[in-house]
């Protein structure tokens, strides 16, 4: 039987709450004794996918982020989700530098990171409703627990 | 985010102690940019060794400070970098305009 395990969390959209965030996650997924390499890569997709609901879901105020974290075997699937103002456009928003705020210094380079420290990102979005942020990740040295 | 700030001839040596994310990034950014504009600075060098995480918001201060640096002919580097951190700059393509050390001091002997 293959190992599985659920959790789920809500925040508030304060930018305090990005290392919360990830350090939740690190935490869940260290039952799969994840390398340290896997473990930063993992934090470092959350810390993403959380700021851009942060700063873009919710601009400046202070609505609830969703984050769920699923164990399938190997495999970690993490969900972040807002129901803040949506992406009018997830192609250009997943292009590598582009950025919808340059008067922030932001590097337009959360997608291009989330993508290349996972292995598959599924992004859902609507305007006015919110963003769904899916994350998938195989863990190369995780033990299949029972 | 604790930073620690060495003034050495005309570069400034930023030792960055924390984690560099979106909610610790614009005080960073202020901090340093403060320095450059009361300390006659021209080079800057970022000390990596005590900085535990990063994310794309780095790319984005460093970017930010390089910008205003080559405004006053100076250079920026980056010294002392752990690997996520190396691989998050190399993958933004950081190192075509910012120099790359192994050490603080190798940083200050070359820029």
């Amino acid at each position: 039987m293959s190992f599985e395990n659920y959790m789920k969390i809500e925040f508030l959209s304060k930018s305090q709450n990005e290392s919360f965030a990830r350090v939740v996650v690190a935490s869940f997924v260290s039952q799969l004794d994840p390398t340290i390499e896997e473990l930063a890569d993992i934090k470092t997709a959350v810390s993403e996918a959380v700021t851009n609901s942060i700063i873009h879901g919710y601009d400046k105020q202070n609505e609830k982020v969703y984050l769920e974290c699923r164990i399938i075997g190997n495999t970690i699937e993490i969900t972040v989700e807002d129901f803040g103002k949506g992406i009018d456009d997830v192609d250009l928003a997943r292009q590598p530098l582009y950025t919808s705020k340059p008067e922030l210094e932001r590097s337009g380079m959360g997608f291009t990171v989330m993508e290349t420290f996972m292995d598959r990102i599924i992004v859902e979005s609507e305007k006015g409703k919110g963003t769904r942020i899916k994350m998938i990740k195989k863990l190369k040295t995780a033990k299949n627990k029972e | 985010m604790q930073l620690k700030f060495e003034v050495l001839n005309n570069t400034l040596v930023v030792l960055l102690n924390g984690e560099l994310d979106h909610h610790s990034a614009e005080e960073v950014r202020e901090e340093i940019d403060k320095k450059i504009e009361s300390q006659n600075i021209k080079n800057l060098v970022f000390d990596l060794t005590n900085m535990r995480f990063m994310d794309s918001s780095g790319i984005g201060v460093v970017i930010g400070r390089y910008k205003k640096i080559n405004k006053l002919g100076g250079k920026v580097g980056v010294a002392n970098l752990n690997p996520h951190v190396d691989k998050i700059f190399q993958m933004a393509g950081i190192y075509k305009i910012i120099c790359k050390f192994d050490t603080k001091e190798e940083a200050l002997a070359n820029l």
